[in-house]
């Protein structure tokens, strides 16, 4: 790797671009002030996940239950609306339907005014702040309190929430213990968490019992009984309910489920994945006007069983705000079966180290904000957050309802850049280079990226040149400036000669036919082809000792980076180029080995919305990891003696029998990271596997100025674990290999390099 | 168990209105110093509530309060330590049970029912607190099917965030 890159380090990032140095000048505050707070919740929060849905013996069932009740609920939408109407009816409450914010201001401020409301006590509900009722109610002079306490520190320090589940997770009892001490000046200030926590006990319920209106959201509305599910554990929302006379609840309309039996599977999944619990302290399912008796503290000398419950007033209020619009939209409709259980916030790098103040729009965070802000708010809320989805995919098998989160940023994405994009102007200059099916005018630096294919073609022709001039520091600077890649990245070292180029010189395949076990496409993935030469070669001899027949065909690049830049016609002409290239290989029965990672999980994911169903599981299904395919074969029989152990030869890789790996994301989402730790174990290898979700990097993201601190912050906990460690660092991916490099000064080695008998 | 677990003022919902029908006809009644027909005074000066639970769900300790006209709720909330009485054979096994036991009480009665597992919690201020606004302890009292009884502290039995 040239170190070039490193003159001008000290420079601002993004110098030259205000918007750039804008947005990397609010990371870097929030990495500060917020980045530990949010980091030690969600990684607690994540862990819990992993924790407590390994505890469930039907984890991927339950997964399938939910998703397939909300699609359901979702397509009969209407109808459950007009259902859940007359069953909340039929129970003596009312519903209104309101079409947005101040449509259901204006009602609830409405039932305030009749009910002569003085104080409205809330339960949590992220409903509710989307609408913003608090503020049109205090316009009528009524007194709000939140009484979650997250909620409630927010409310007193004027923030907003920075986690959909735990709002003020950015605070930390110090930062609480101080905002009471200067609100309240109390004689003896509490400090530990449990007199913070008594001391709001103690405020908060002698507010709720002289409220008269209690707020809620709902987690969930079965249309056949009118009964609604609160998922809580502190029990506000009980008091809240249960000691005022008029209950007005908010929800979405996308909140609606059949029958109180489908409560089942989210009840079980909902504290799982987003907290780590296998259930919360409270699950209220209510059929309201609830039957209990409304406590007089004013006149508390009555028996309290009173029959007050029967003068109990109960308002649904669901709301549209553009969900309706969103269920007739295909990319945003998926965003409805959202649970608001945060598992996505909680399992993404970027979330981890940044929280929902900068990975967040008006009212939602974390990677599906993107489908909520760009439903209820236009695509302008949600382009100023959007690019910290990196397409890492970890939310995915993370989500109880199986929503393809990143596609839904790349989609949104897509929309963003085309409506961005300035069709007067023409990229002429660059037309060679960026030969993108994308409209004149989009953003040089998403062009770039999304054209590394060809660039990366160029590159090889033209290095090392290429590679000196790329790296040179007014070039690195012209780089930052206008395309905004940061100077302070080693850019990717051409290589003079590709892999094809390579395979071709040396003869083309070496098993014979006759002696082949199997056939195999090695893919030449842009970055192999290119870049990383020497992880193509190494995968070419360990599949040919195992007896396989290798090819390595000129094929083009698979789509990956245009569709990280949301240039989604790019990416599909790209599929049904690949397709094309190896349509005829998959017929004769070849097997297609994938090196680079996110291309496996293109081909094996993304591809499925560019290419026919049966070609696209055509070719997920012949395609294969190196490292998996390695495991299939040793599986199958073939002889492990045929690859490296680690006794044998000499330098690092031999010294260290021991392995530090760190799986790729997208890998790990595909379920293929775990196959080099099962070879590497067959073979006699000691390997500790990295519990980082995703090194930082994703692809492009680090490259570009705004966002380098955030994705070395990111890299950190890598970092931690791997930074002095004596085993052979190892890691599939090429911005891995990248992050890796930068973070552990040492660049790291492909899997199939520790096991391929050497050239 | 009932005496042994309730601290000192204690409230209560008598057995039967809080619970099951079947619990009105069962022998266990409880103690005398229990005020089962409180004010609301004696419900804020109250350090223990005393109700039955109608359903107990054995995968997760979870246990069914009714929001009823006999105040089961604010009894089962407003309270330091929530002591609950539970029929053995009121327990199912799991959540998918529970919710087809209540699908047809929603339906038909229009019930409302709390799933309370240990106490209230939070985590909201640096560190898991147990009591945020409900209950800082449960006691689950179990009634055997012979009428005997067995005590359980799920006050520690459950972690909660919020």
């Amino acid at each position: 790797m040239s170190s070039d890159a490193e003159a001008g380090a000290s420079d601002a990032a993004g110098a030259g671009d205000p918007d750039r140095e804008a947005k990397a000048d609010r990371i870097r505050e929030l990495l500060a002030t917020e980045g530990d707070a949010v980091a030690e919740n969600t990684r607690g929060f994540n862990e819990g996940r992993y924790e407590s849905t390994g505890r469930l013996d039907d984890y991927e069932a339950l997964k399938d239950e939910a998703r397939a009740i909300k699609e359901d609920a979702i397509e009969r939408l209407p109808e459950l609306i007009d259902e859940v109407r007359e069953s909340v009816e039929a129970n003596g409450g009312t519903v209104y339907l309101a079409d947005d914010a101040a449509d259901a201001n204006r009602y609830i401020r409405e039932v305030a005014a009749e009910r002569g409301a003085e104080r409205a006590v809330k339960s949590k509900s992220m409903t509710s702040e989307e609408i913003e009722v608090n503020d049109a109610l205090a316009a009528d002079g009524v007194d709000v309190v939140e009484t979650d306490l997250g909620e409630w520190v927010l409310q007193l320090a004027d923030e907003e929430p920075s986690h959909i589940v735990a709002p003020a997770i950015h605070k930390s009892r110090e930062g609480i213990a101080e905002l009471f001490a200067e609100r309240f000046d109390p004689e003896d200030p509490p400090e530990t968490a449990e007199e913070l926590t008594m001391f709001a006990r103690e405020r908060l319920g002698a507010l709720v019992e002289d409220a008269d209106l209690g707020m809620t959201g709902a987690n969930f509305v079965a249309a056949d009984s009118g009964t609604m599910l609160l998922v809580t554990s502190e029990g506000n929302a009980r008091k809240t309910v249960t000691a005022t006379d008029t209950h007005v609840a908010v929800a979405g309309v996308e909140k609606l489920v059949p029958a109180v039996e489908d409560f089942s599977p989210f009840v079980e999944l909902i504290g799982r994945s987003g907290t780590g619990q296998d259930v919360t302290s409270y699950i209220s399912t209510l059929t309201p006007p609830v039957d209990s008796p409304v406590p007089d503290f004013d006149d508390d000398g009555e028996p309290l069983a009173d029959g007050s419950g029967d003068d109990r007033e109960f308002h649904l209020v669901l709301i549209d705000n553009g969900r309706m619009a969103m269920r007739d939209d295909e990319e945003l409709k998926e965003t409805l079966y959202c649970i608001r259980c945060s598992a996505c916030s909680n399992a993404c790098g970027n979330f981890q180290s940044v929280g929902g103040h900068a990975f967040g729009g008006e009212t939602y965070s974390g990677g599906i904000a993107t489908g909520w802000e760009a439903g209820i708010e236009g695509l302008d809320t949600a382009a100023e957050f959007n690019d910290l989805c990196t397409g890492c995919s970890r939310c995915v098998p993370a989500c109880p309802v199986g929503i393809d989160i990143p596609w839904i940023n790349t989609a949104v994405r897509d929309r963003i850049n085309r409506g961005e994009a300035d069709a007067s102007q023409l990229d002429w200059a660059f037309e060679e280079l960026v030969p993108d099916e994308e409209p004149g005018g989009l953003d040089l630096a998403t062009r770039l990226v999304g054209n590394y294919a060809t660039l990366a073609k160029w590159g090889h022709r033209t290095a090392p040149i290429a590679n000196r001039l790329a790296n040179a520091g007014p070039v690195r600077a012209i780089a930052e400036r206008v395309a905004g890649i940061d100077r302070r990245r080693d850019l990717p070292e051409f290589a003079s000669e590709s892999l094809v180029d390579w395979f071709e010189a040396r003869g083309g395949p070496a098993v014979p036919a006759a002696e082949a076990t199997r056939e195999a496409v090695v893919y030449p993935d842009t970055a192999t082809n290119y870049v990383d030469v020497e992880r193509g070669k190494a995968t070419v001899r360990a599949l040919e000792a195992l007896g396989v027949r290798v090819r390595v065909p000129d094929l083009p690049g698979s789509g990956r980076p245009p569709l990280s830049q949301g240039m989604i016609a790019t990416a599909e002409s790209a599929a049904e180029d690949v397709y094309a290239g190896l349509a005829s290989h998959v017929d004769a029965g070849r097997d297609v080995v994938v090196i680079e990672p996110s291309d496996l999980a293109t081909f094996r994911r993304e591809y499925e919305r560019f290419l026919p169903e049966e070609s696209h599981e055509r070719l997920a299904d012949a395609s294969y990891d190196p490292m998996e395919y390695v495991f299939g074969l040793l599986e199958g029989g073939a002889d492990p003696a045929a690859l490296r152990a680690p006794a044998e030869g000499t330098g690092p890789v031999a010294s260290g029998k021991r392995i530090a790996y760190h799986p790729h994301c997208q890998a790990r989402t595909i379920g293929v990271g775990e196959y080099a730790t099962a070879v590497f174990e067959r073979l006699g290898y000691d390997v500790r596997v990295s519990e980082t979700e995703c090194c930082g990097m994703a692809g492009s993201f680090g490259y570009k100025s705004e966002y380098y601190e955030l994705s070395m912050d990111v890299g950190e906990p890598l970092r931690e674990q791997f930074g002095d460690t004596d085993r052979t660092v190892v890691a599939a991916g090429t911005s891995c290999t990248e992050q890796l490099d930068a973070l552990l000064d040492a660049p790291p080695t492909h899997p199939i390099e520790v096991i391929a008998p050497r050239e | 168990m009932v005496e042994a677990a309730a601290g000192e003022p204690a409230v209560g919902v008598p057995l039967g209105r809080s619970g099951p029908d079947g619990l009105a006809d069962s022998a266990a009644t409880l103690p005398d110093r229990i005020e089962t027909e409180p004010t609301t005074a004696d419900l804020r000066a109250a350090h223990t509530g005393i109700t039955a639970a109608s359903l107990g769900v054995a995968e997760y300790g979870s246990v069914a309060l009714e929001a009823n006209p006999a105040g089961t709720e604010p009894v089962s909330l407003f309270v330091d330590r929530h002591v609950v009485v539970l029929r053995e054979a009121d327990i199912v096994p799991d959540m998918p049970d529970a919710f087809d036991w209540l699908g047809p009480r929603a339906r038909d009665e229009s019930v409302d029912v709390v799933f309370a597992t240990g106490p209230s919690a939070t985590a909201d201020m640096g560190g898991l607190v147990h009591g945020a606004h409900g209950p800082k302890e449960v006691h689950v009292v179990l009634l055997r099917d012979d009428g005997a009884t067995d005590g359980s502290d799920a006050a520690d039995a459950a972690e909660g965030i919020q």
